[in-house]
């Protein structure tokens, strides 16, 4: 048997959808994503991002890290694995977790699907299977990848809940924020979980590869009663900003990806303290954590509206216009519905406490001259963007 | 539950008794809890069919310490080191070498050798001097050092610098985490006597003569005599565990024997006492674990309650068992060819060159045992006739190297790898097959059993560069207290390791009184 070397032809995988999706692209923008390639923009950056915010766009998320856990300590191993308390997780619920090392310092967030009793799938941004199976020492539980054997799509936008009904999709009417739900798109099961990386009212479909297609047929069937869009990766930087979603990795280091001594960081840090509960009883990071808890917290991603329209770009962060050094900006967009320059920064705090202004110093070119500004910043405590369509049940009916 | 105590210490092996000693002359009230009917753990008399005791699994001693013994009062309550014995190099012609602390002789060695070997113990005597202060303390922790730790170091720098000289200091530097191998071809000629030192320097790890970090393994044997020469254990009052039990219980010890536990109670990531076999729960203020840090942690308190990282760690901790105990009920005094029988006290290694027994170290690593094995043979009969019935003796064999996982099974070959040991010891004493009354041996398998050593590995863990010092069982645990508040650890899975010292019992003893003891 002769065996055909052939991968180097084609270094990034294609996503069950990619046939759909290189038919529409007319920018032939792709990126790799955990092995596979995605588009950054599909047609137009404006129409996708408009297609978010006031209609309904799709991505497709195949690529994200997926993993079955299942056996009988599988609750156990979850609840000593993340840092959430568990307790409310109940078969077909969904709830975001993280979950840290021994230091207490983050390594991956993600969602977390019960899918039935003792039946879960987790969903992470990075590849985590050496730290699920290095965790599940001591449990009877059995961990799967099943990132290549389940094709998803996000179906996110105002209007999306209309789309899937319209596309076929029935029962959603009472599917409830983080709720998930095995149905039909005609004759395709398909399993729907409302869930999103947008911010905005939103569903996630999950189904076997083979049927990706005729289910990407149907969604964009309906194409002529919707404004629909696929869309890519850009947009979906900028959505999540707009929502206040982190991305490890990017906007801090992950406990697992530092190299320097306090260059990770702990949940408190990153601003999901919201998602530790120290009296839930043991998990990885815990004791660490408890001994934080009790100082002054250093530092913390803040999010930051910024003064003005100029674009801000990887700038630091001053205490007043030349003043001291206390931070730096990890992540920036500006937002077209809310006419603003936002962004997530790394801020050192002062006894515990953000200090009292903050002044962006930043580069931006005019007619490719260079310029420097200073732009003053706000600190936000709530999501730049949270419309209240996203959580109504049901979904108003467009 | 049962009443609360100070200090529960889980074993009543030496380590144990003396850091349930200490705790109690610091005012604790302790309680020790050991699963066998007596104290002593793998230093317990043992016997077989009836009339034959034997020391134990250790046969051979160094004196403790002079600070635990006046610390503990030990030569109140009897304690005494044995007589000072020798070492014998068997060679299967007779011509043995006979090898005393700091001079060597027999048949065709050469006076370089002689003289080589003077310089050599005196100069790693020195060595082993300089790191004392290593051993006599708790580890220091590199980060956020506190003044104790960075007062160790500096002994430990002040010893190495100023103690050895510039050049002493450029050759320990040297030879620290080399093997024992090239030291001894670097300085001896004569094969039966670098056989023996090698020998010593690997006993009881999974480590051939070539293995790095042997000279380490020797400088760490050393210690024990830095305290006084070898005895034999030979049973009676005078041993270290019957002085170290009254010690004890003088102290206001409590020690409850056939008390197997099963459990250490953890509540919020505190030990608060612990569940025996039998189901019955004692609470204290803290726990002190004697057992291998393995069983403690993946056992006695299961990976889930600890954070996933340290779990990783205990298990991969290395340290599998590799030498075998024969012990043989004789009904004579056996005769070895080409030696005195007033030297038949000391202590007969058969090791006749490094390559014997790199050779034998070879098999163990693919789960076979060595036919030709290194062996360590004693005969505490001889220093103590109360051991056997009139003009019967015992001799007590360490057999190296055998594996833990045997290709075969033990079970199905337990016997017959006894018999082909007999044979061995049969080229250099031909009568002794004749005297033989009865036998039992010890694999690493029954030592794990018998002895709760995961792996049936004497130091509870390989004494390996990478599982010494800071890093020993794991970091995280070096400093005999644990990610588990209120449990520490005492066992020779601690630092520094292995051997009838004391020194983690003691070590640990001070660093629970450091943190407040039961407050």
């Amino acid at each position: 048997m002769t065996i055909e070397h052939t991968h180097f032809r084609q270094p990034l995988q294609r996503t069950p959808f990619h046939d759909r999706i290189a038919a529409m692209s007319t920018t032939e923008e792709w990126m790799a994503w955990n092995t596979y390639k995605v588009a950054r923009v599909v047609d137009k950056l404006s129409t996708e991002y408009f297609a978010v915010r006031s209609g309904c766009a799709v991505m497709d998320l195949t690529p994200m890290e997926k993993y079955r856990i299942t056996g009988k300590d599988s609750r156990a191993y979850l609840d000593r694995l993340v840092t959430r308390d568990l307790s409310k997780l109940r078969p077909g619920r969904v709830t975001y977790i993280i979950w840290c090392n021994d230091d207490g310092k983050v390594i991956d967030d993600g969602t977390l699907f019960q899918l039935g009793e003792d039946d879960y799938r987790l969903c992470s941004q990075h590849h985590q299977l050496d730290w699920l199976l290095m965790s599940a020492a001591g449990f009877d539980v059995d961990i799967k990848t099943e990132t290549h054997d389940v094709a998803a799509l996000a179906v996110q936008g105002p209007t999306s809940y209309s789309v899937l009904t319209a596309a076929g999709i029935n029962d959603l009417e009472e599917l409830r924020p983080f709720g998930i739900a095995n149905l039909r798109c005609g004759n395709i099961p398909v399993s729907v979980s409302r869930t999103g990386y947008t911010g905005d009212l939103g569903y996630e479909l999950w189904t076997d590869p083979e049927n990706a297609l005729p289910l990407w047929d149907a969604v964009f069937g309906v194409r002529g009663q919707y404004d629909i869009q696929a869309m890519g990766l850009s947009v979906l930087e900028m959505v999540r900003i707009e929502a206040g979603f982190i991305m490890p990795g990017f906007d801090f280091n992950t406990a697992e990806s530092a190299v320097r001594n306090g260059y990770d960081r702990s949940p408190y840090e990153v601003g999901l303290g919201w998602v530790v509960n120290l009296d839930k009883g043991h998990f990885t990071g815990r004791k660490a954590l408890i001994a934080e808890k009790a100082q002054p917290i250093k530092r913390q991603l803040t999010k930051l509206l910024v003064d003005g329209n100029k674009p801000v770009g990887e700038a630091f962060i001053y205490d007043r216009k030349g003043g001291k050094l206390v931070g730096e900006i990890k992540c920036t967009t500006w937002s077209p519905i809310l006419k603003a320059n936002l962004a997530l920064a790394d801020i050192d705090f002062v006894n515990g406490k953000l200090p009292a202004k903050l002044w962006a110093r930043f580069d931006y070119q005019r007619e490719l001259k260079w310029r420097t500004a200073w732009a003053e910043c706000h600190a936000q405590s709530k999501p730049f963007y949270m419309p209240e369509h996203r959580s109504a049940t049901p979904p108003e009916p467009f | 539950m049962t009443e609360r105590n100070d200090a529960i210490v889980i074993g009543a092996g030496h380590n144990g008794l003396v850091c349930a000693a200490y705790l109690a002359r610091a005012g604790m009230n302790v309680l020790v809890l050991e699963s066998a009917d007596s104290a002593g753990g793998m230093a317990a008399p043992r016997t077989i069919s009836d009339d034959y005791q034997f020391p134990g699994l250790a046969h051979a001693a160094y004196p403790v310490s002079s600070a635990i013994r006046r610390d503990l009062k030990l030569d109140q309550f009897g304690y005494e080191p044995g007589k000072a014995i020798d070492t014998v190099a068997l060679d299967a012609d007779g011509r043995h070498l006979t090898i005393s602390t700091d001079s060597v002789s027999g048949d065709g060695l050469s006076e370089l050798d002689e003289k080589a070997y003077a310089a050599f113990r005196a100069q790693y005597l020195a060595f082993a001097k300089a790191i004392r202060p290593l051993f006599d303390n708790k580890p220091p922790r590199l980060k956020d050092m506190p003044f104790a730790d960075l007062s160790t170091l500096a002994k430990l720098g002040w010893n190495i610098r100023m103690g050895l000289g510039r050049e002493a200091m450029y050759e320990f530097l040297r030879v620290a985490a080399i093997n024992i191998y090239d030291v001894l071809n670097d300085t001896f000629d004569d094969d039966r006597l670098k056989g023996a030192i090698a020998a010593d320097a690997v006993m009881g790890s999974a480590m051939g003569p070539r293995t790095p970090g042997t000279v380490l393994t020797w400088l760490q044997r050393l210690q024990g005599e830095l305290n006084g020469p070898m005895s034999l254990l030979s049973g009676g009052k005078s041993q270290l565990v019957h002085a170290l039990t009254q010690s004890a219980e003088d102290a206001g010890v409590t020690i409850q024997f056939n008390s197997h536990v099963a459990k250490i109670l953890i509540d919020n990531d505190k030990a608060f006492g612990v569940e025996l076999a039998n189901g019955e729960m004692l609470k204290a203020k803290i726990i002190i674990s004697n057992a291998d840090p393995r069983s403690t942690f993946s056992s006695l308190i299961g990976a889930p309650q600890l954070d996933a990282m340290f779990a990783n760690r205990v298990a991969q901790i290395r340290g599998s068992g590799v030498v075998a105990k024969l012990h043989l009920a004789l009904s004579g005094e056996p005769e070895f060819t080409g030696l005195a029988q007033s030297q038949l006290g000391n202590r007969l290694l058969v090791a006749p060159s490094m390559r014997y027994v790199e050779q034998a170290f070879n098999h163990s690593k693919y789960n076979e045992y060595s036919e030709k094995p290194v062996l360590e043979i004693t005969l505490p009969s001889l220093h103590n006739n109360s051991l056997a019935p009139d003009g019967h003796h015992v001799m007590s064999v360490n057999v190296a190297y055998v594996p833990y996982s045997l290709e075969g099974g033990w079970p199905e070959q337990k016997t017959s790898f006894a018999y082909k040991v007999i044979s061995q010891l049969g080229l250099y004493s031909p009568n002794l097959k004749s005297l033989i009354v009865d036998h039992e041996l010890l694999t690493p398998q029954d030592i794990e059993d018998q002895f709760h050593a995961v792996r049936g590995h004497w130091h509870h863990g390989e004494l390996s560069i990478h599982q010494s010092f800071m890093m020993r069982p794991v970091h995280g645990a070096a400093q005999y207290d644990t990610p588990v508040d209120r449990l520490f650890l005492c066992s020779a899975g601690s630092h520094p390791g292995g051997g009838l010292t004391g020194l983690p019992g003691r070590n640990a003893a001070k660093r629970v009184l450091d943190l407040g003891g039961a407050k």
